[in-house]
C-alpha cells in the first residue's frame, strides 16, 4: 500500500513540524558546543573551541573524559555481550527443550521483566555491598544485564520458535549433540535476532544513568552519563557550552554505531530459514 | 558399506494419553529396503523417529544387529536420514551441508573434501556444491539431503517421505535412482511413504500401517495378491479393490439381493468379497449400467451402477467407447476373488 501522492506532501509537512522540537534540540547542542554564548538558537559572542577543552584537560577536578569513555564502552559492550549470550542460551532451552517447570519459568520471566528497576535499587545496593561488587563496573554490568535479560529471552525465543524441527532432527541424526546444534545450526540462523538484541542492549546500556548513579561512587569508575550529570548538577560552574560539548561527545558513538549497524537493524526479517 | 539388521520388539509409543503406536514387532534384514506405508497419522513416521532415536519408546525394544539401542543417542546410532522437507541448513552451502556429519566426526579436511566430492559426483550435484540450499532446485536439494545422509556411510538409511516434495516427473526418476543406489550400496533402508505406488515400486517388503498398528508386513506381490484384511485390500492398489459387503452361503455370495457364485473357501455368514477392478471382465450376465468412464490413458476406469446404491469399479483396455447410462454385462467367473470375514480378516488363500 503506498501513500497517495497528493496527500503525501501534507503529511510530510505535519511530521516535519512534529519533529521540529527534537531537531531544534540537536541544533542547539551542536551550535552551543562551538559558540561562546547562545541566545535561544542564535550563537552570540563568536565561535569558541574552548568548550571542547575536556578532551585534553581535566575539568574542575573531574577525571579524564577518556577514562569515562572507556568505562562506558566496557559497560555497554559487557552488558550487550552478557545479555545476548545468556538470552540466547535460555531462549533456546525454553523454545526447544522439555524440562520440568518450563511453564512456570516462562511465566516468571515475564513477571521479572515487568518489575521497574528503580523499585529494586535499594535491594540491589545491599546485595552488591554484600558481594563486594559495589562501586565496580562488573557489579553494574551484572545488574543491568540481569534486568534486561528477561526481555531478551522473550525476543529470542520467538526467533528460535521459527526454526524448523526437521532441521534439528536432521542435525541429531547427522551426529550433532544439542550443544553443537545450538552453536552451529541454531545460533547462525537467528543471527538477525542476535544483532538486533545486541544493538538495543548496547544502546540501552550506553544511555543508562540511574544504575551507575546509584551503584558507582568513585569517579574513577564514572561512565559518561555520570560525567555529564556532574556538569549539570555542578555548583562550581554552569557552563552550557561545555555541557553541550560533552553531550555531543556522549552522543557521537551511538550515531556512528547506528550508521554502521543500520543495515542489520533494518534487515531483521531478512534471514529466515527456508526448508 | 555394510547394512545392519533392525529388529523392533513390542515397540510402542504414547504421547500423554494418546497411543500413537501400538506394540509392534518387525524385522528388517541387512541390505533390505522396507517401506512403511499408510495414511497420515497412522504411526509410520513415529516408528521411523523411534528407530532414529529422536523419540524414546514407551515400551518395547529396538535392536540393531541384536544390540539394544533404546537409550542410544541418535548421533551414536550410525544412521543417515532424509526428511520430507530435506531439512538442509539454509546458512551453509551444499558442500558444508554434506560435510556437516563428517566435520562432527573431526575428519581431516582433505578426506572431507574427497568424500563430499565423491558423493556429490555420484548424485550429480557436483556443479552446484557451492550454492546455498535456497539457490538450487527442489530436485537438487533432495539429492543434497540424500548425499548428507550417505556421506558418513551409515549402516542404516531412514527416508521420511523423501520424494513427496518433488514434482511428478522427477519423482519417478528419483524413485528408481534411490532404489538403485540403495541396492548398489547394500545399505539397510526404511522408507516412510503414503504413496502406495512408491512403496510397491521401491521396497523389498512393505509394512502397511493403520491406526498405530501394522496391518500386514509382506512383499509387494503378496500385499497385492493376498491382502491380509480389508484395510490393506482397500489401501493397496490403484484403483483400489472392490469390497462388497454381504453374506456367504454355500457356493454363493449374496450382495444386497445380487447373487454372485463363488468357489469354496469362503468364511460363511456375513463378510466381504473382494475383487480387483482389472480382474472383472465385461460381457457377462450380471446386468449393470455405466455411471462414469474415466480415461486413464492405457485403460479406462468404469464406475458401474448395479442398482440400489451398489457400484463396482472396473478397468478395461482403452478404446472401448461407451456412453454414460449404457447397459453392460459383467463376468466375475474365473476372476481371482478375495474373501474376508465380518471383521475384515482374510479367509482362505
Amino acid at each position: 500500500m503506498g501513500l497517495n501522492r497528493r496527500v503525501w506532501p501534507w503529511w510530510a509537512v505535519l511530521l516535519g513540524l512534529l519533529s521540529l522540537p527534537i531537531v531544534a534540540g540537536y541544533l542547539w547542542l551542536v551550535l552551543s558546543s562551538l559558540s561562546n554564548q547562545m541566545h535561544g538558537l542564535l550563537p552570540t559572542g563568536g565561535w569558541k573551541l574552548q568548550n571542547w577543552r575536556f578532551l585534553w584537560e581535566s575539568v574542575g577536578g573531574r577525571p579524564s573524559i577518556w577514562g569515562a569513555l572507556s568505562n562506558t564502552l566496557i559497560f555497554a559492550f559487557g552488558v550487550a555481550a552478557l545479555e545476548v549470550l545468556i538470552s540466547a542460551m535460555t531462549a533456546y532451552a525454553i523454545s526447544r527443550l522439555r524440562f520440568p517447570g518450563r511453564g512456570i519459568y516462562l511465566g516468571m520471566i515475564l513477571v521479572l521483566h515487568s518489575f521497574p528497576a528503580v523499585s529494586l535499587l535499594i535491594a540491589i545496593f545491599y546485595i552488591l555491598r554484600l558481594l563486594g561488587l559495589f562501586d565496580t563496573l562488573i557489579g553494574v554490568i551484572l545488574v543491568k544485564a540481569a534486568l534486561d535479560i528477561p526481555l531478551g529471552i522473550w525476543v529470542l525465543k520467538g526467533f528460535f520458535d521459527g526454526l524448523s524441527w526437521d532441521m534439528e532432527m536432521a542435525a541429531l541424526t547427522d551426529g550433532a549433540s544439542r550443544w553443537v546444534i545450538f552453536w552451529r545450526i541454531a545460533l547462525p540462523l537467528v543471527r538477525p535476532g542476535l544483532l538486533a538484541l545486541g544493538t538495543f542492549a548496547l544502546l540501552s546500556a550506553w544511555g543508562e544513568f540511574i544504575l551507575p548513579y546509584t551503584l558507582i561512587i568513585s569517579n574513577k569508575t564514572w561512565t559518561l552519563s555520570l560525567y555529564l550529570q556532574s556538569l549539570i548538577g555542578a555548583v562550581d560552574l554552569t557552563d552550557y557550552g561545555l555541557l553541550a560539548a560533552v553531550g555531543l561527545f556522549y552522543l557521537l558513538p551511538v550515531v556512528v554505531l547506528f550508521l554502521l549497524g543500520q543495515r542489520y537493524l533494518l534487515d531483521i526479517y531478512g534471514g529466515g530459514s527456508k526448508g | 558399506m555394510k547394512g545392519s539388521q533392525v529388529r523392533l520388539e513390542g515397540l510402542s509409543k504414547r504421547f500423554g494419553k494418546v497411543e500413537v503406536l501400538r506394540p509392534l514387532d518387525l524385522e528388517v534384514q541387512p541390505g533390505e529396503l522396507v517401506a512403511f506405508l499408510g495414511p497420515s497419522g497412522c504411526g509410520k513416521t513415529t516408528t521411523l523417529l523411534l528407530i532414529a532415536g529422536i523419540y524414546q519408546p514407551s515400551s518395547g525394544g529396538i535392536f540393531f544387529d541384536g544390540k539394544q539401542v533404546n537409550s542410544l543417542h541418535p548421533k551414536d546410532r550410525d544412521i543417515g536420514m532424509v526428511f520430507q522437507s530435506y531439512a538442509l541448513y539454509p546458512h551453509l552451502n551444499l558442500f558444508e551441508n554434506i560435510a556437516f556429519p563428517l566435520r562432527l566426526k573431526r575428519i581431516a579436511q582433505a578426506e572431507v573434501r574427497r568424500r563430499v566430492d565423491q558423493v556429490a559426483e555420484f548424485l550429480g550435484i557436483a556443479q552446484v556444491l557451492f550454492r546455498r540450499p535456497g539457490q538450487v532446485s527442489g530436485g537438487q536439494q533432495q539429492r543434497a539431503a540424500l548425499a548428507r545422509a550417505l556421506v558418513k556411510e551409515p549402516s542404516l538409511l531412514l527416508l521420511d517421505e523423501p520424494l513427496s516434495n518433488l514434482d511428478a516427473r522427477i519423482r519417478l526418476s528419483a524413485r528408481s535412482e534411490i532404489r538403485r543406489l540403495q541396492q548398489d550400496l547394500g545399505i539397510t533402508s526404511v522408507l516412510v511413504t503414503h504413496d502406495q505406488s512408491e512403496a510397491l515400486a521401491m521396497a523389498d517388503r512393505v509394512a502397511v500401517f493403520s491406526t498405530g498398528q501394522v496391518q500386514q508386513f509382506a512383499t509387494p506381490e503378496e500385499l497385492y495378491h493376498r491382502p491380509s484384511n480389508t484395510f490393506v485390500a482397500g489401501f493397496v492398489g490403484d484403483p483400489p479393490m472392490n469390497l462388497l459387503q454381504g453374506t456367504f452361503t454355500e457356493g454363493k455370495f449374496d450382495w444386497d439381493g445380487l447373487t454372485i457364485p463363488v468357489p469354496p473357501g469362503h468364511p460363511g455368514g456375513s463378510g466381504y468379497l473382494g475383487v480387483r477392478p482389472e480382474d472383472i471382465r465385461l460381457g457377462g450376465e450380471i446386468p449393470t449400467r455405466l455411471g462414469i468412464a474415466e480415461p486413464l490413458g492405457r485403460e479406462v476406469l468404469l464406475s458401474l451402477d448395479l442398482g440400489e446404491g451398489k457400484t463396482l469399479k472396473v478397468l478395461t483396455p482403452a478404446g472401448t467407447r461407451l456412453a454414460p447410462g449404457a447397459s453392460l454385462g459383467l463376468e466375475l467367473r474365473g476372476a481371482p476373488l478375495h474373501f474376508f470375514d465380518a471383521e475384515g480378516r482374510r479367509v482362505g488363500s
